[in-house]
């Protein structure tokens, strides 16, 4: 089985090979942090873990009470085998004390449980971005990310990227939500609570990376076959070096004269209709591939990015990911080859 | 009032062949045969999704599996949601509402038993209609085209672009037909339980369980018609180019959200109030004790129903609600906490002091206790709107409500079964064999549904086909799929019992368990038309006064 089998076909093998762990290649920051909503590592997500707790604690309390109630009264008012009596018990018909006793102390719980909802729903929602807040979209698609950033020289136009975002540790991230197709859900739960990216309308969500650290989350809301392959991460690094990246991002794409033949194919064929590299193709359809090297995953991160996933996914996509929106160009091994050349020199 | 009890249903005779008996049952109108053809459908649809939920756990037993294709997967959860909603949870609970309210109330029948034929046969049509997409999914030769944009269907997903085929009329079809079923079935209940009510029987001395019936079946009315149109709206953009839902037409993808909730969280409480009414029915008997604080009850199940049609958009956390609107819909759901509480409190102080015998339909309803608890409790955390923005759509959200459903719905039908088996056929269930079958369905709960909360709380998405190694997943989803062996056990134990006991049960007598309400009072099976004799009713328990007329509850109204 060296591709084959449907989910992610690819990926067990990869994962044997890379000691069953998640693909991170090296020269990023090292720590892989889990999608956990108990380890924030950003205010919102801090935020939200404190009320989960006093909200756990209120609710761990109930439960403990009206069980314990409920096994109390199950073991006490048994009726044991020995006993014989036809009589029934004493029938209660209610009480008004007690009935009113637990309308009361729900209402007063419910109150409390309001209030602090809303001081934390205030608290996040009502945040705005400060000056220094760094501003990027993000863009849903059928089953990918696309994210642009300001360009960092100012000299017009966005910095486009796809599936990877990457943000400087310790600088709040104002990110406006859209989609392009369907409804989906922007979730890494150690940095914010997920919101939905919706056609025909924008939100925003914003966090704050506090450490280093390649952030894992996916998309929220189902939104079609590949729902489970829209995975998401979030990059954040020492604020130099994320200079460094994005002006990397902006730059164009070099010229190796040694793959033009591959760079011939790419044009030629299909591929340059949905996907953009700077200065060769203007495909808006599909992820932008100018830096495609700089990435550690491919399609959305159900794989990590090298030269033989590489070419198993251009050979044929649907069956490292089915249903993906990409089709099989069904190219000889020699085009397949240079192509496939081509694109590793994308860095 | 007692008469020799017949072995089977009283209604057909042992000399007819197998093809007259079927065509009389399809013909009757009779509410009895109904209400069990009902439950009966219901119960072979809960096989089906029982066994799409079983593939969808075999597939997530580890990491990257392929047992299932991702399209097959999304089919499997769309087709197990969207059938143990509407095919499993509705037709089981009318089922039940069928069988015993015109019992409850000392009716002869449904206020009109031909609509209420109708009703049951538009559901099984719906339900047909529903699962021929298999076949006519892909268009009329193409195979394996159920539908897969999940049972809320949201658009744009449901969309001519991106639902291509014809997936999703058939869903939309047949969630409908069967919905007008169910609204026929709910029209009847109301008439019925307004106007057919035995002498003496006013509206504060109905059993609990036909108060919440007739709440339920007003429910339905609000709530179901809402979802017909949002469906109606749908089949205008899909076929005829109509632009409601679609954003490249300004059409609004978040008004199907709304009008979708808006039936669909009353929809909850369409599934589990009837389930409330069972409890409030077997805790009393088997307590040997009058229910606690009825008119509370009464008012709680009214104030249940009344706030739940202000709560739908709590499902809706995420889409970016300004925070003052998603504050008051947190705060909505809150408060359904309060008059649900207290009547999970009434139902214990019904069991304080009193003498609980626990035969299997009382061992049930202590388990919906137990399960439901759980489940709403979870319910109230996932109203903390920032708790939600974290754990909506992720595991944590599949187990809330499968405690809910599963742990609460599924676990009173049971009770009920065991409990109103007897009278329906006349013979009892095997206790030994209920005991196991309700703990195998304990273990079974809480080994799938509980390990759920701890993946969505590490980061599980749900409606996802496979999940990627190393993100702490694997375990709980392991233990998710272990728990699955022993639900089919108690499953096949519950088939088992049915049949041996049909034939070869203990035989019940009209009053086995030593109950109040006047579905006692005839023979267990109850004949043609219920009665002999037109019953009276003195007060909330018509046979407790008369077993003790030293001391009737008519004393205490
Ligand atoms: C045999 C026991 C059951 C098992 C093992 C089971 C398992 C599952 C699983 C694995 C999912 C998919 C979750 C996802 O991918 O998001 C699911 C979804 C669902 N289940 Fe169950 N379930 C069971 C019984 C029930 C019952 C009794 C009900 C209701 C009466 C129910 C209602 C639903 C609904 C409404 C969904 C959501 C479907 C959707 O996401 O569109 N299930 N169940
Ligand atoms: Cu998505």
């Amino acid at each position: 089985m060296a591709i084959a089998g449907a989910a992610f076909g690819a990926l067990p093998e990869i994962c044997a090979t890379t000691g069953g762990d998640l693909p991170n290649t090296t020269g990023e920051p090292g720590n892989v942090v889990l999608p956990s909503i108990l380890d924030p590592h950003s205010p919102p997500a801090r935020l939200i873990r404190e009320l989960s707790w006093l909200v756990l604690g209120i609710c761990a309390g109930l439960f403990v009470l009206v069980e314990g109630m409920i096994f109390y009264g199950v073991v006490k008012y048994r009726r044991r085998r020995d006993d014989k009596t036809k009589d029934e018990p004493r029938q209660v018909y209610g009480s008004n004390p007690v009935e009113i006793a637990w309308t009361i102390i729900p209402l007063l719980i419910v109150f409390v449980l309001t209030l602090t909802t809303v001081r934390t729903i205030r608290s996040i929602e009502l945040t705005q971005p400060p000056a220094d807040a760094l501003h990027v979209v993000a863009i849903g698609h059928q089953w990918w990310w696309e994210y642009r950033y300001p360009d960092p020289d100012g000299t017009g136009g966005e910095v486009i990227v796809a599936n990877e975002m990457h943000v400087p540790v310790n600088r709040p991230v104002w990110v406006r939500l859209e989609s392009a197709d369907v409804i989906h859900s922007w979730w890494v739960p150690a940095l914010t609570g997920k919101t939905d990216l919706l056609p025909n309308h924008t939100n925003h969500t914003w966090f704050n990376a506090e450490n280093e650290g390649i952030y894992l989350g996916q998309c929220a809301e189902y939104c079609g076959n590949q729902h489970a392959g829209m995975l998401l991460r979030v990059v954040a690094t020492q604020p130099e070096e994320f200079d460094a990246w994005l002006r990397a991002q902006a730059a164009p794409t070099v010229h190796d004269t040694t793959v033009a033949e591959g760079r011939e194919i790419f044009q030629e064929f299909a591929c340059s209709n949905c996907h953009t590299v700077k200065g060769v193709s203007d495909g808006q359809f599909a992820p932008d591939l100018t830096h495609l090297m700089s990435r550690q995953t491919i399609a959305s991160g159900v794989a990590p990015l090298d030269a033989a996933t590489l070419k198993a996914w251009i050979a044929d996509p649907q069956i490292l990911k089915p249903g993906c929106n990409m089709p099989s160009l069904q190219l000889d091994p020699q085009e397949l080859d240079a192509v496939t050349s081509y694109l590793l020199t994308l860095r | 009032m007692t008469t020799v009890p017949a072995p089977i249903h009283s209604t057909s005779d042992p000399r007819m062949g197998l093809g007259e008996r079927l065509h009389g049952w399809a013909v009757s109108v009779d509410h009895k045969r109904l209400g069990i053809m009902y439950i009966a459908a219901g119960l072979i649809f809960f096989v089906i999704a029982g066994l799409e939920a079983t593939l969808m756990r075999l597939q997530l037993i580890a990491p990257l599996n392929d047992v299932l294709t991702p399209q097959g997967f999304n089919q499997m959860f769309t087709m197990h949601g969207t059938t143990m909603v509407f095919l499993v949870g509705m037709p089981v609970l009318l089922g039940f509402g069928n069988y015993l309210i015109p019992l409850m109330i000392g009716a002869r029948d449904m206020a009109f038993p031909r609509l209420n034929a109708f009703g049951l046969w538009l559901f099984v049509f719906g339900g047909i209609l529903l699962y021929y997409s298999w076949i006519g999914g892909d268009g009329l030769y193409g195979l394996g085209g159920a539908p897969d944009t999940g049972w809320f269907a949201y658009s744009p997903l449901t969309s001519k672009a991106f639902s291509v085929g014809h997936a999703t009329d058939y869903w939309i079809l047949g969630i409908m037909v069967s919905g007008f079923g169910s609204m026929t079935t709910a029209i009847n209940f109301i008439a019925t339980i307004l106007c057919m009510r035995c002498p003496g029987m006013t509206m504060m001395r109905m059993p609990l369980f036909v108060w919440l019936m007739l709440t339920v079946a007003i429910l339905v009315l609000v709530a179901l018609p809402v979802l017909t149109g949002a469906q109606v709206m749908l089949l205008l953009d899909r076929f005829l180019g109509a632009h409601f839902f679609d954003p490249q037409q300004e059409g609004s993808v978040i008004l199907w959200q709304h009008l979708f909730w808006f039936f669909g969280h009353p929809e909850v409480y369409i599934l589990v109030l009837p389930a409330f009414g069972f409890i409030s029915e077997i805790i009393p008997v088997f307590s040997r004790k009058v229910i606690f604080g009825y008119p509370l009850m009464v008012a709680a199940t009214v104030s249940i129903a009344f706030i739940s049609l202000g709560v739908w958009a709590h499902h809706m956390f995420v889409i970016g609600m300004p925070p003052w609107l998603n504050s008051l819909f947190a705060a909505s759901t809150f408060l359904i906490a309060v008059p649900t509480g207290m009547k999970m409190f009434n139902w214990i102080g019904t069991m304080w002091g009193g003498r609980i015998r626990f035969d299997t339909p009382m061992l049930f309803a202590t388990g919906f206790l137990v399960m439901f608890l759980f489940g709403g409790l979870t319910g109230i955390m996932l109203a903390v709107v920032p708790f939600d923005w974290q754990l909506s759509d992720s595991y944590f959200v599949v187990g809330h409500f499968h405690y809910v459903l599963f742990g609460g719905t599924i676990l009173a039908v049971f009770a009920a079964i065991f409990y109103w088996f007897p009278k329906a056929f006349g013979r009892m269930l095997s206790e030994p064999m209920g005991q196991w079958t309700f703990w195998l369905l304990m273990i079974g709960l809480t080994l799938v549904f509980l390990p759920m909360h701890m993946s969505g709380i590490l980061g599980m998405p749900r409606r996802v086909y496979t999940y990627q190694p190393g993100r702490g997943f694997e375990i709980w989803n392991l233990i998710s799929t272990i728990g699955v062996p022993f639900q089919i056990a108690a499953v096949l134990l519950l088939v088992i019992n049915v049949v041996k006991s049909l034939k070869s049960g203990r035989v019940a007598g009209p009053d086995p368990w030593d109950a109040w309400t006047l579905e006692w009072e005839t023979a267990s099976p109850p004949p043609s038309e219920n009665f002999r004799k037109i019953p009276t009713c003195t007060s909330a328990r018509p046979l407790w006064d008369r077993k003790h007329p030293e001391d009737p509850d008519s004393n205490y109204e």
